[in-house]
């Protein structure tokens, strides 16, 4: 199970006590910058954000996940019942709160049901990056809600990307992660499959595969934005 | 049951498709077609589908008719012009014998075996054919819809429409095009397929050209791949591309020669050069394919290599400097559209890698126009002519060792017998043109 993002550093002592008892790993950040450095490969399994002493911090750091430098599914915030007007206008941060003192089940029952919405549950059945969503139990991938018809290896690729977004692959990378089989093309069989992805997903969406000259490929933004260190589609 | 299988049978279920079309290609590059439901699905994949081989041009003898076609699930796509509503999926297959055994007629596993032959000298055969075809009133009616030219823009052209929507199909198929436009010929036209592994790409020219009809059909128009169907005017050609990778690496790239060509590369050719000869009968397998053979329509004639002469038989084309690395290649000027791809792409393979694997040397670039060369100037340069009809092919053909070693021997037997008919039967046909030159003046 990927790890919790949890703020501040140290936490209050009653959640560090029930996230261990729940068998939940997680860390301490103590401020954005650190979360975003700690980030383990393949990203956090969530958040929960304290607001009780200092929710400002709270707040920005919740404004950092959500700007999508890291890849995160869920964020809980936990809150006094004094702030609860200082969530108006600010729904845009969390999925979800928590009124601290917590009831340590209650907070079980919101994580367990975040991350099952988030599809990373015991079972993760759904991947999903901006309009792009797969589904790994029944193969099906649609963009924009249109349904995409991919062959094998055109879906088997696309779920490796939408399951490592922002990273860099070389073509040999993805042929050994991918294909994982010596295949008749080699690894020009990477451009290939690419290229015809990115017909399928059409204009709008064919730049979600960067072309990363004389390096390989990469899927979606990275952490310092969209396209940077990146050509265009080639 | 493998992943590809699984993924196949989930997407059939999920899409609603209501049949599968199973498509295999036969020895003279038929594209073969039965149709399967879901509920026989899972077992074409586990088990492949028994069908009488004596049916298909090149198969088998009566006697010996069941084999089995075993479903590529990597290949499975939806035919978009069937619509969603009922959709149709298709996979090409392999055909194997009941023990499973690779049946030796089979095209798809010819081509195969020659790629594993080249993966053990470590090289991946990477093609991009220029598709050229014709579009008619009808099969009975060759009268062009139009009278442009090359590059013309010819506005409100049903062509035009014809050739975007046969685009949009392609594209939704998976097959990228990189270019398209009109061509020479009056209603002709050309669409560039971007490069493949020779296999997915055979699998491709089979799609392209049922795309290409189908689009046609649906406007009441015929789309033909006939080499050479208006005397007088420009053939269809199907100039392939080729280049050969190793790992990530183009082996036929050196950026140190002036032609900016490797070893391999160099031997690679003269491998095409001195075998060209006897690989024509399967480039241009038809007696009409020899009718666009001919001077003065930019179809190759002599063999020879030049880097920017479209009459030589190889061309070396320029790469974009930023791109030579990757986009070195050799270009095949013989082949027409009416091939068998699977075979065509073998015997260019087998060619070029024969050159490869003795070292041939790469004769001299032929520099001046060698159309306009006298017989006797060719000849002191050493350049030999393409045969000039099919039965000069097949004779070529048949002294090849080469070729019986690339196509195995049942298909090498089967091709020769199959075109020998052919001629004999030509060889009996009086022309209009014998009649209008000679019936009056004899």
């Amino acid at each position: 199970m990927r790890p919790l993002l949890v703020y501040p550093d140290p936490p209050p002592p009653q959640l560090a006590q029930m996230l261990d008892l729940a068998g939940t790993p997680w860390k301490a950040v103590a401020n954005a910058s650190i979360a975003m450095a700690q980030e383990p490969a393949d990203g956090w399994g969530g958040a929960v954000i304290v607001a009780d002493d200092d929710a400002e911090g709270a707040f920005g750091v919740c404004r950092a996940l959500r700007r999508g430098d890291a890849k995160l599914d869920a964020v809980l915030l936990l809150i006094t019942g004094m702030q609860l007007a200082d969530l108006e206008h600010r729904e845009d941060l969390f999925d979800d709160f928590c009124l601290n003192p917590f009831q340590p089940r209650e907070l079980e029952a919101r994580l367990r049901h975040l991350r099952f919405r988030a599809g990373h549950g015991s079972d993760p059945q759904l991947g999903s990056y901006g309009e792009l969503v797969l589904n790994f139990e029944t193969y099906q991938a649609m963009i924009d809600e249109r349904p995409l018809d991919l062959t094998y290896m055109e879906y088997e690729l696309l779920k490796f990307f939408v399951t490592h977004p922002g990273k860099v692959f070389t073509r040999e990378q993805l042929l050994s992660r991918v294909w994982g089989y010596e295949y008749y093309g080699g690894a020009r069989t990477v451009d290939v499959h690419v290229r015809r992805l990115r017909a399928k997903l059409g204009e709008e969406h064919a730049n979600l595969i960067q072309t990363v000259r004389s390096v390989g490929y990469l899927f979606g933004s990275t952490r310092w934005g969209a396209g940077a260190g990146a050509s265009g589609p080639t | 049951m493998e992943p590809q299988a699984e993924y196949v049978l989930r997407t059939v279920e999920e899409r609603g498709v209501r049949f599968v079309r199973l498509w295999f290609t036969d020895v003279l590059g038929k594209l073969k077609s039965f149709s399967i439901t879901p509920a026989e699905l899972e077992t074409a994949l586990e088990e492949g589908m028994t069908f009488d081989g004596s049916a298909i041009e090149g198969y088998t003898r009566v006697q010996e008719s069941d084999m089995l076609a075993r479903p590529d699930a990597t290949t499975f796509e939806l035919l978009p012009w069937r619509g969603s509503e009922a959709a149709v999926g298709r996979m090409f297959c392999d055909i194997t014998h009941f023990d499973g055994t690779p049946f030796a007629g089979d095209p798809r596993n010819v081509l195969k075996r020659n790629l594993a032959r080249a993966r053990e000298r470590g090289f991946t055969f990477f093609v991009s054919p220029e598709m050229e075809y014709f579009y008619f009133r009808s099969e009975h009616d060759p009268t062009p819809l139009d009278d442009g030219g090359f590059f013309d823009l010819t506005t409100q052209d049903i062509a035009s429409e014809l050739r975007k929507q046969t685009i949009i199909t392609l594209e939704a198929m998976g097959i990228p095009v990189e270019y398209s436009f009109h061509e020479n010929g009056p209603s002709q036209h050309e669409i560039d397929l971007r490069y493949n592994d020779a296999l997915s790409m055979a699998d491709n020219v089979m799609t392209f050209r049922l795309v290409v009809k189908e689009v046609a059909r649906l406007h009441n128009v015929h789309a033909t791949f006939m080499p050479k169907p208006i005397a007088g005017a420009f053939g269809s050609g199907m100039h392939t591309h080729l280049s050969l990778f190793d790992g990530e690496a183009n082996a036929f790239h050196e950026p140190d020669n002036e032609f900016g060509l490797s070893k391999t590369g160099q031997s690679f050719i003269a491998g095409l050069l001195r075998h060209g000869r006897e690989i024509t009968a399967v480039t241009n397998q038809w007696v009409n394919s020899y009718k666009r053979l001919v001077m003065g329509y930019e179809a190759p004639v002599f063999v020879c290599w030049a880097r920017n002469n479209r009459s030589a038989l190889v061309r070396v084309p320029p790469a974009k400097q930023a791109h030579a690395g990757d986009a070195t290649r050799i270009e095949y000027r013989a082949p027409d559209p009416a091939c068998n791809p699977y075979l065509a792409f073998s015997a260019m393979l087998a060619a070029g890698m024969r050159g490869v694997e003795q070292g041939y040397e790469l004769p001299p670039e032929a520099t001046n126009n060698i159309f306009e060369m006298t017989p006797e100037q060719r000849s002191a340069e050493g350049i030999g002519a393409l045969p000039t009809s099919l039965d000069e092919a097949i004779d070529a053909m048949e002294g090849s060792e080469l070729m019986a070693e690339t196509l195995g021997d049942h298909v090498y037997e089967y091709f020769l017998r199959n075109k020998r008919a052919e001629w004999d039967e030509y060889k009996l046909q009086v022309t209009p043109w014998e009649l209008t030159r000679f019936l009056g003046e004899l």
